[in-house]
């Protein structure tokens, strides 16, 4: 895939996650306008460079004459604090439970395996929308729903590279010597299998991006009036023939920093692991 | 040896589908707030009518009875009655059925015809300007937001150009007799050519939103276990005997190359699914994921949990046919 994505283009795709991820740290200052500010003058007014529009809002206003910059830069929080913090939680768990299963083996790994062969029966976004429609929406609720699943891909990695590490020499050294297992697994095999992980979670991130916006269109995510993309897009699909701002920018937020991740993520699975080269 | 293999597979189903059976009871159980309470919510219920429906869905019993009741009659197909509706859970859910089937296939069909020709095209001019279209055509596919998408597509091709239709599954002047449920089947069956365009020319925009991420993902894997076969010494073998390019690829390539893309496509089949939900939203389609995100706000939980199970088994199933399916096809595989 490197000889596919040149150095440049891996490096404009960082570039732009850093600039989603200082555009959300800095909303309050970045953003133009407060996000839940209404104005029924502004409804529907189109982006700054079509007629009646008004470059003060660039990207035009939504039915309820709120801007729409200000509400992607607001939506971005929402959209990255969910990929972070779902993934950390998620890789947390899957290592813990990975390193478990796959040096412990015996029942540990029987029960672990088990669960995860469950989980994986499920189709992902099924499985969240059947908790969220019994949480009820909310962002906790969404982090909670997404990293009950979401474990299990960490996990799988984990048990696999643990295994494989299990048999090597410098383990079998540290056991001779008669370190605990506890011991073993966190300073002897987890330190080895870490790129892989680190790998997996940055390319997970666009896809957990992907899910909560998903939710959020179905109208089981984020509520209103807190801006996500997900919701943005949903409420500007009433509008579509008239003002195809409203759902189209919000859209192109998702694609350009889900795109932009999955970009960079592959520069970095190619730095931190040769084996995944074509 | 190899039934013994099938049916220790199949033996792994059990415990597999058991325990899918009881996060889905758990699910919908364990959650705060009494089932009863939130479904009369609204309608001046007293507390007696209260009790009386927690009593005629077995709340007031313990939670291991109520799991065995509920699997006893799930084993059956009943899921008791759907509140919104006033009929059987089960006959709501086999009228949505069909239209959830034929969208699914007809995104699976498009994405292995997208899918297969282009990963071997790439794999075969591995760095040429195909390759690399291809690449970054299927970084796009994966990274597409689906409802976005399927919303564009409409404004594009719906409402600016007005080649098709905005919504729905069909016409209502060209609804075919139903027999089967399948709109392009029953077409066909009864021969209605105007309805099959008219199915047809629904069913195009969303199974292209539904198809593309899968599209994407097999693009990639067939590209990558093609680049993989070409490298074997059985195709330098058949280059060596002088057949022609065309013919290794189809005969030799192609067959061992396609493994991966199978079982790939089994476990996507899971982002099919669950994509339904988000594709039937955007195009008002008659099928049962939007009818799961419809029931979800007006809290008809039994039609959720039936739908969710029903979910969870196909994907299993789904899965189970693929790895046998990988069983047979590849002859390495001795179990």
């Amino acid at each position: 895939m490197a000889e596919l994505l040149p150095g440049r283009l891996a490096r404009l795709a960082a570039l732009t996650v850093l600039a989603f991820v200082l555009m959300a740290a800095f909303a309050p200052w970045v953003a133009p306008h407060d996000p839940g500010a209404t104005d029924l003058f502004r409804r529907l007014q189109p982006p700054g460079w079509m007629e009646e529009g008004d470059w003060a809002f660039p990207l035009g206003c939504d039915a309820l004459g709120r801007d729409i910059l200000s509400r992607i830069i607001y939506g971005a929080r929402v959209s990255i604090f969910i990929g972070v913090v779902v993934v950390l939680i998620a890789t947390m768990i899957g290592v813990a439970a990975g390193l478990a299963a796959g040096y412990l083996r015996g029942w540990v790994d029987r029960v672990i395996s088990g669960l995860v062969d469950i989980l994986l029966g499920f189709p992902y976004l099924i499985f969240a929308v059947g908790l969220m429609a019994m949480m009820g929406p909310g962002v906790l609720n969404m982090v909670l729903a997404l990293a009950y699943k979401e474990w299990v891909v960490p996990c799988r990695v984990v048990r696999g590279e643990t295994l494989a590490a299990r048999e090597t020499e410098y383990v079998e050294a540290a056991r001779a010597i008669g370190a605990s297992s506890a011991t073993i697994m966190a300073h002897e095999v987890l330190p080895n299998i870490l790129s892989p992980v680190i790998v997996v979670a940055t390319v997970r991130i666009a896809q957990v991006i992907i899910l909560e916006a998903s939710l959020s269109f179905l109208g089981l995510g984020v509520q209103p009036p807190a801006a996500s993309w997900g919701s943005m897009v949903a409420d500007g699909r009433g509008y579509i023939l008239d003002a195809w701002w409203v759902s189209t920018f919000p859209g192109f937020a998702i694609l350009l920093l889900v795109l932009s991740i999955n970009v960079a993520s592959q520069a970095v699975r190619d730095a931190l692991d040769p084996r995944f080269h074509d | 040896m190899r039934s013994v293999a099938l049916l220790q597979r199949l033996l792994h189903l059990v415990p597999v589908l058991f325990g899918v059976t009881v996060i889905v009871f758990l699910m919908m159980s364990l959650t705060p707030g009494d089932p009863a309470e939130i479904m009369l919510a609204n309608q001046n219920a007293t507390p007696e009518q209260v009790a009386s429906l927690r009593h005629d869905m077995g709340l007031d019993r313990s939670l291991p009875t109520r799991f065995v009741t509920f699997v006893g009659h799930a084993v059956q197909g009943e899921f008791g009655l759907s509140l919104f509706h006033r009929r059987p859970v089960a006959a709501v859910i086999a009228e949505r059925l069909p239209a959830t089937i034929e969208l699914s296939a007809a995104a699976l069909l498009f994405a292995l015809f997208m899918a297969i020709p282009l990963g071997v095209v790439a794999a075969v001019h591995r760095g040429g300007i195909l390759d690399r279209l291809a690449t970054v055509g299927s970084l796009f596919g994966v990274s597409l937001p689906g409802f976005w998408f399927g919303i564009l597509l409409l404004l594009a091709f719906a409402v600016n150009l007005r080649l098709l239709p905005v919504s729905g599954a069909i016409d209502f002047a060209h609804q075919p007799p139903g027999l089967t449920g399948f709109l392009v089947i029953d077409s066909v069956l009864a021969g209605r050519m105007d309805s099959l365009g008219n199915a047809l020319a629904h069913l195009l925009l969303p199974a292209i939103t539904l198809g593309l991420p899968m599209a994407a993902i097999l693009m990639r894997v067939t590209r990558a276990s093609m680049l993989e076969v070409l490298r074997q010494d059985y195709i330098t073998f058949a280059e060596a005997k002088g057949l022609g390019r065309t013919r290794i690829l189809a005969l030799h390539a192609l067959k061992n190359a396609l493994l991966p893309t199978v079982t790939v496509a089994a476990i996507e089949t899971g982002s099919l699914l669950g994509g339904n939900m988000v594709v039937e939203t955007v195009f008002g389609w008659p099928g049962l994921g939007r009818l799961v995100v419809e029931s979800i706000f007006v809290r008809n939980y039994p039609l959720v949990q039936a739908a969710v199970l029903l979910y969870a088994v196909t994907y299993v199933l789904v899965n189970f046919v693929a790895d046998m399916l990988y069983t047979v096809l590849n002859p390495r595989v001795r179990m």
